[in-house]
């Protein structure tokens, strides 16, 4: 038999060459140009519920809602999970942009996830909005001309919720940081607003993300006799931090809790009889007026009868936009030129009215300072907000000039 | 075989190529020469980094009889190393990828003296621990940013003129490290030793008693195998464009496990076989992170309970062929 | 001074956990010569049973405390007999291995089910609304409860072994279980019966450790691996070893945490390094 076995070698590997013609002739036919979408979203860990199978269902609604095509070309949408891990996130988008033809990448929590995604995008020309990550360094030391910040960033958010609580007398601070990019930048802003009004920051904690004991960070936070403690986290940490907050006597023993960044998934989570009281800032509510509610009636149909949350409300504006961008470029193939018509565009959705977008990526909108209510004053389910005071695009996010992002001129 | 018109050397080379110990590889480097053309060369490139860290491994398990539960430090600071001589300090990528299997090899030298006091289980833990601690330690040291990883590295001009930014260039360059690191270890297995090395796994009290210092060799032995280890690791760094924390987990250490395992410890080309199968699984389950470790550990219950020889040593059983 | 006191509550705490963790693997140890790498799956599976005999059944935690041990102990004792028996007669990391590949399998399968954050399960009536005032802090009423319930563990399991028939037989039968059979004494299923015991240990502390932490598919993995340095430390088979050091460790975490935070992860792995390079059979073990 061995005798034999250079000959049927020779025999296989012909069929084999003859096999990889036939495949590549296969794989190297031209597709029909269409626009693919990428949702790339955390589905199954601690953001799945403020982003998740929600954000995809979101961003086919705005496909959807925009006729399914676009110049011409179908428009196609897929999903991906991330499991918050930038390595992973950075392989599928790589993987997406050069087997599967996608043109843009949107949402995405998880700002280190995100950076990463960023950097890639940069690389290969093509699009990606932002609609779930937070660190304001996507629009400053790292800002790109292929990324648009799309629904809040963390500085908005020490400038809204940070400034109510000094405002209110806050002017000690211990901080719970998640530890990435994402809780760095937190801290990092809110920390500026503190300092900016007099007050100081005692200390600090950190933890890894999806870390779910916070007995002794939460000690330390009570020895340090601060007023505040901030909670730079999010989503299931969040949650867990309040939890437990209220066990080890936190609150009852006269420290207020300060959660930075809370989305109406984490509230319905907690329950108001926990929640009750806690001050936050959201660019966007269901309840606010009646386009907000028909939509988010709509959205909850598709979606378990959750209510949206603003970072699927953001999918779906900045997928609208997208399209409308592309339409007017009636192609979507250089990344770069579909953002700068974007930037150029005014947006205008029924979710967050009239806005713009800065040239170093940074979309503006009103953000709103909300209390969450008690449970006597809540009427039904995911009624839960109430307004405090909104604050106008032009206050809400920085300035583009103070951002750091190379790609102002001065 | 050798006409009038082929040089001499090409016949020779052709004989040596197709003689029968060498058949195997001579099949094997030609797969791998034509693979990136049929599918995406960027998930084969990851294939072969792990391919190599998998033999370096193997030489540990196979030839040395230790079982390292702590192989991922090697791996993933190695890729540190690399990421952080390109991003920060801009070095080439041939003096990055140096500088990386330099740092694992001095990991490989630290570990290793804590390590090879104890054998069979106990090292293993003792490898677990270790691996574990210095996790720890890349997680908060400030030069490997965290969770967030070193990103966005460049792949840059190899010797200052290759662009390393097509996939297939990269794949090109990712095989020839391959090929020498395949080719290092086969070195030091066919040598007296390795034969050393085959003798302290097969009864080390009976080679103390000959005369050798058999903590020297093991000693050696496994600075050698994380320097392997480092060379995949810090050009794995190179091809993804980033170091994460993911690469010194406890979970990296078990998929090289995995893949030597169902390859067939002590098999030469083993590992390799199981780096492509492992790798290919977990791309096909990616997008399911259940699903892959469910995988991993159905492979893993199966391989240990019924398939100890793995896969190359069933086929060497099959086709009666030593390999 | 008080914070240092309430690191040191707190650790006391996580300490028993650990100690309860390290029990039943030395136990398993001691008899089987096998290192359960699944015991952090069945930690997790304890809680998991718990929290779905609430979720579905609506059953509370006090009766879950006896049910789910005895659940997760039925499969390990299942676990042991048709896969672990057939190992025995080859190098023992055969089975480490074999541990590991279930332990991937158990924590994949509720990966898939339940993703990977968790879910919440309550502290439970009337520990609820409870909670002492230790003048330095604030100690929730439950993690006391906690912390007393696994010390009643530890008495238990070291009665029954110093001090019963059936303990003598599983310390002789350590020692030279083919003399021991030869007695007459059933060594196999003695065997079967200290697996099960063991991983029964393990999910007990999971249902205990459930309204701390929160149910989630993870939460044995990092766990396992520290509760791993501490077996090191104290001694592969001691089972008092597995106790103090157990506690110990989560002392030397607390104290880490104030005195030194950034190390406070790593110190059990830099002690296990110590203690190996010093003794290296383990504070308490027996040479091997």
């Amino acid at each position: 038999m061995l005798r034999h076995l250079p000959k049927r070698i020779a025999d296989r590997s012909m069929v084999v060459t003859l096999c990889a013609a036939a495949l590549c002739s296969a794989a190297c036919k031209k597709d029909p140009p269409k626009v693919v979408i990428g949702v790339l979203s955390d589905m199954s860990g601690l953001y799945a519920d403020l982003a998740g199978k929600g954000s995809v269902v979101a961003a086919q609604m705005a496909v959807d809602d925009f006729g399914g095509t676009v110049a011409g070309m179908p428009v196609e949408v897929i999903s991906a999970d991330h499991q918050n891990k930038p390595d992973v996130g950075s392989s599928v988008v790589r993987e997406w942009y050069d087997t599967k033809n996608v043109d843009v990448i949107v949402d995405v929590p998880t700002s280190s996830v995100a950076l990463a995604v960023s950097s890639v995008t940069q690389d290969k020309n093509k699009v990606f909005l932002g609609s779930g990550p937070g660190s304001s360094d996507l629009t400053g030391a790292k800002c790109s001309p292929n990324t648009i910040h799309w629904t809040y960033d963390t500085w908005a958010l020490a400038n809204a919720t940070g400034r109510e609580i000094v405002k209110n007398g806050g002017d000690t601070w211990f901080f719970l940081t998640a530890d990435y990019a994402f809780g760095a930048a937190l801290q990092r802003d809110v920390t500026k607003v503190v300092e900016a009004s007099g007050g100081k920051v005692l200390g600090e904690a950190k933890h890894q993300i999806n870390a779910t004991d916070f007995s002794s960070l939460l000690l330390q936070a009570q020895n340090s006799k601060a007023k505040i403690v901030g909670l730079a986290n999010a989503g299931g940490d969040t949650i867990n931090s309040i939890k437990q907050a209220a066990q080890f006597g936190i609150v009852s023993k006269g420290q207020k809790l300060a959660s930075l960044l809370v989305f109406i998934s984490d509230i319905n989570a907690l329950g108001l009889e926990t929640a009750q009281g806690l001050t936050l800032s959201e660019a966007f509510y269901w309840d606010r007026d009646d386009q907000t509610r028909a939509w988010a009636q709509k959205f909850a149909a598709k979606h378990n009868g959750a209510m949206p949350t603003m970072v699927q409300a953001g999918v779906y504006s900045s997928v609208l936009h997208y399209l409308k961008a592309v339409a007017e470029l009636k192609s979507a193939k250089d990344g770069k030129a579909v953002v700068a018509k974007m930037e150029a565009m005014p947006t205008d959705d029924p979710l967050f009215g009239k806005g713009t977008i800065d040239a170093n990526g940074r979309k503006r909108h009103s953000m709103y300072v909300y209390e969450v209510k008690t449970p006597a004053e809540s009427k039904a389910k995911w009624d839960y907000y109430k307004l405090i005071r909104e604050v106008p695009a032009d206050q809400a996010f920085r300035a583009p000039a103070d951002s750091g992002c190379p790609l102002i001129k001065k | 075989m050798s006409s009038p018109r082929v040089p001499g050397f090409i016949s020779v080379l052709w004989r040596a190529l197709w003689r029968r110990e060498n058949r195997v590889f001579t099949v094997m480097i030609a797969a791998l020469v034509v693979a990136p053309f049929l599918t995406y060369p960027v998930v084969l490139t990851k294939c072969l980094c792990m391919a190599l860290f998998a033999c370096a491994f193997n030489l540990l398990v196979g030839y040395v009889g230790l079982l390292s539960f702590g192989h991922a430090i090697f791996l993933g600071c190695a890729g540190y190393g690399s990421a952080h001589a390109i991003a920060v300090w801009g070095l080439p990528p041939e003096l990055a990828i140096l500088f990386g299997t330099a740092v694992a090899a001095v990991f490989g030298v630290v570990v290793g003296w804590l390590a090879i006091r104890r054998q069979g289980i106990y090292f293993a833990m003792i490898t677990l621990g270790l691996a574990q601690m210095i996790y720890f330690l890349c997680r908060q040291a400030p030069f490997t940013h965290g969770e967030d990883g070193i990103q966005g590295v460049p792949r840059g001009r190899l010797l200052g003129f290759i662009d390393l930014n097509d996939n297939l260039t990269m794949y090109m360059f990712v095989l020839v490290i391959f090929l020498i690191g395949f080719a290092i270890i086969y070195r030091i297995i066919h040598s007296p030793f390795g034969a050393v090395l085959t003798a302290i796994r097969e009864n080390e009290q009976r080679t103390t008693s000959l005369g050798y210092n058999t903590d020297h060799y093991k000693l050696i032995a496994f600075v050698l195998s994380a320097a392997l280890a480092g060379l995949a690791g810090a050009t794995k760094a190179l091809v993804f464009q980033f170091a994460t924390l993911d690469d010194v987990k406890w979970t990296m250490s078990g998929e090289v496990i995995l893949m030597t395992l169902i390859g067939g410890l002590g098999r030469f080309t083993g590992p390799v076989v199981g780096a492509f199968v492992v790798v290919k699984l977990e791309s096909y389950l990616a997008h399911f992170a259940g699903w892959v470790a469910v995988a991993q550990g159905l492979v893993f219950v199966l391989c240990v309970l019924a398939f100890r020889q793995g896969i190359v040593g069933k086929l060497s059983e099959m086709l009666k062929l030593p390999l | 001074m008080s914070s240092l006191l309430s690191q040191l509550v707190v650790g006391l705490i996580n300490g028993s956990f650990y100690a309860l963790l390290s029990l039943g693997l030395a136990i398993i140890f001691g008899l089987l010569n096998v290192i359960n790498f699944a015991h952090g799956a069945l930690y997790m599976l304890g809680a998991f049973v718990a929290w779905g005999l609430l979720h579905y059944a609506g059953i509370g935690y006090w009766p879950a405390l006896v049910i789910s041990p005895i659940v997760v102990g039925l499969l390990g004792i299942v676990l042991e007999r048709t896969l672990l028996q057939r190992l025995y007669r080859l190098d023992p990391l055969y089975n480490l291995l074999l541990t590991f590949g279930l332990a991937l399998i158990i924590q994949g399968l509720f990966q898939i089910e339940f993703g990977s954050s968790g879910e919440a399960y309550e502290i439970p009536q009337p520990l609820k609304d409870y909670s002492l005032e230790l003048g330095f802090m604030t100690l929730p009423a439950y993690r006391a409860w906690a912390m007393i319930s696994s010390l009643v563990v530890y008495l238990a399991t070291w009665y029954v072994t110093e001090r019963t028939k059936l303990g003598s037989y599983l310390r002789a039968a350590t020692e030279n279980p083919g003399l021991v059979q030869a007695f007459g004494v059933n060594v196999p299923r003695m065997v079967t019966v200290t697996y099960g015991l063991g991983v029964a240990l393990a999910a007990f502390a999971g249902v205990l450790d459930a309204p701390n932490v929160q149910v989630s598919p993870a939460m044995g993995a990092d766990r396992i691996i520290v509760v791993f340095a501490v077996v090191v430390i104290g001694g592969m088979g001691s089972i008092m070893g597995a106790i103090v050091t157990g506690w110990g460790l989560g002392v030397v975490e607390g104290i880490s945490k104030v005195v030194y935070p950034a190390a406070s992860d790593t110190v059990v792995f830099a002690l296990m390094a110590l203690v190996l390079l010093v003794r290296p059979a383990g504070l308490f073990g027996k040479a091997p």
